[in-house]
């Protein structure tokens, strides 16, 4: 085998763009979390304050799976695939939510 | 008419009756993505466990300053995790937690990066991304040996038990924060997630060795980056959502 020829690899040029836009995504995450440690400490503790959370890290989530993981750019069926499951963890949530009040009212 | 009729089966022909690619993903990739999957759930569950175990003890009901922990209700995690390494005694709410979210965000930026340059057959930049990505994998892991640490030997003031013994820290029986399945909880997710860093770096470690060697060079494309991309992509998914319901709520 000759070798000289498999290590003459030309890289192509770096798209700036593509990066640009990777960093700007990588801000706006810094930002969001910035943002929920600020909120922390200048919020009254409640449902409000609770919800804008969940937002704020359904935003992040958002942002690391279409952009980061590349799901956005996927074939529908290939995102719908991954999508539709996580419907059992909504199931769930309220399940085991409305499981947690009942064993609170029996002990408490 | 017999002659069209083949032609017109053909252009009917599902996507899905085999010979093209219907996800259009290769078959590592398309595994790697179920596997996630699957793993989200396992994280949803201990995750949704978490809230459950909350909800059903009861809530701190005083004014925030006065908090004082107690095995009768469940703590305010902001309450509980206030320490930075050096920084001993100085009351710095969730700021260590920020931080390891920050240097996870950063790791999974590099990683993308390395993707991108794979896709530009980039032998230098890829070798270049990896290191950053396995450095901020390892600073993350230390930083979580750090908080295991300070929360297995708790702090100075210990919590005074019913038969008058004070108690420091925690262990998965008994711990100085709140009632005891607070600290299991604690291991059990933090400890999980840390599980998936760990290997993460580990396989970061190969795969940035079979680039170094050039493995992927001579392969002719660096699909293997985009697989383990994806898997810490995930472990920082993951992070968003713990620190969220762990350490924010």
């Amino acid at each position: 085998m000759d070798h000289t020829k498999i290590t003459e690899v030309k890289p192509l040029p770096a798209d700036k763009e593509k990066i640009k836009k990777l960093w700007r995504i990588a801000a706006i995450l810094g930002i969001v979390t910035a943002i929920e440690f600020f909120l922390a400490f200048s919020m009254p503790r409640g449902v409000l304050l609770y919800s804008v959370f969940i937002c704020l890290t359904l935003v992040k989530a958002f942002y690391i799976v279409s952009e980061f993981m590349h799901l956005k750019y996927e074939v529908k069926t290939l995102i719908w695939s991954i999508m539709i499951p996580t419907i059992f963890v909504i199931w769930l949530i309220v399940a085991l939510l409305a499981e947690g009040g009942s064993v609170f009212n029996i002990n408490f | 008419m017999a002659v069209s009729a083949p032609v017109t089966e053909e252009t009917k022909r599902n996507i899905w009756e085999g010979g093209v690619s219907p996800f259009k993903a290769s078959y590592g990739k398309l595994m790697m993505w179920f596997f996630l999957l699957s793993d989200a759930f396992t994280f949803s569950g201990l995750l949704i466990t978490y809230g459950f175990l909350r909800y059903s003890y009861p809530a701190y009901e005083g004014p925030l300053n006065a908090f004082k922990s107690s095995q009768g209700y469940w703590p305010i995690p902001e309450k509980i995790f206030d320490a930075v390494p050096f920084l001993h005694g100085v009351h710095l709410p969730l700021l260590f937690v920020g931080i390891m979210t920050f240097i996870l965000i950063l790791s999974s930026v590099t990683m993308v990066l390395a993707v991108e340059s794979g896709h530009r057959m980039d032998k230098r930049d890829v070798t270049k991304w990896m290191l950053w990505t396995i450095l901020g994998g390892l600073t993350f892991l230390a930083c979580q040996a750090w908080e295991w640490n300070h929360f297995i030997h708790g702090t100075e003031e210990g919590l005074v038990l019913t038969n008058g013994t004070v108690f420091y820290g925690a262990n998965l029986q008994v711990n100085e924060y709140g009632p005891p399945l607070f600290a299991s909880l604690f291991f059990f997710i933090t400890g999980f997630h840390g599980t998936h860093v760990f290997s993460g770096v580990l396989i970061n470690v190969i795969i940035f060795y079979n680039v170094v060697v050039g493995t992927y060079e001579r392969r002719g494309h660096y699909e293997m980056i985009e697989k383990v991309g994806l898997y810490w992509h995930f472990v920082d998914l993951v992070w968003v959502f713990v620190f969220t319901f762990f350490y924010l709520i």
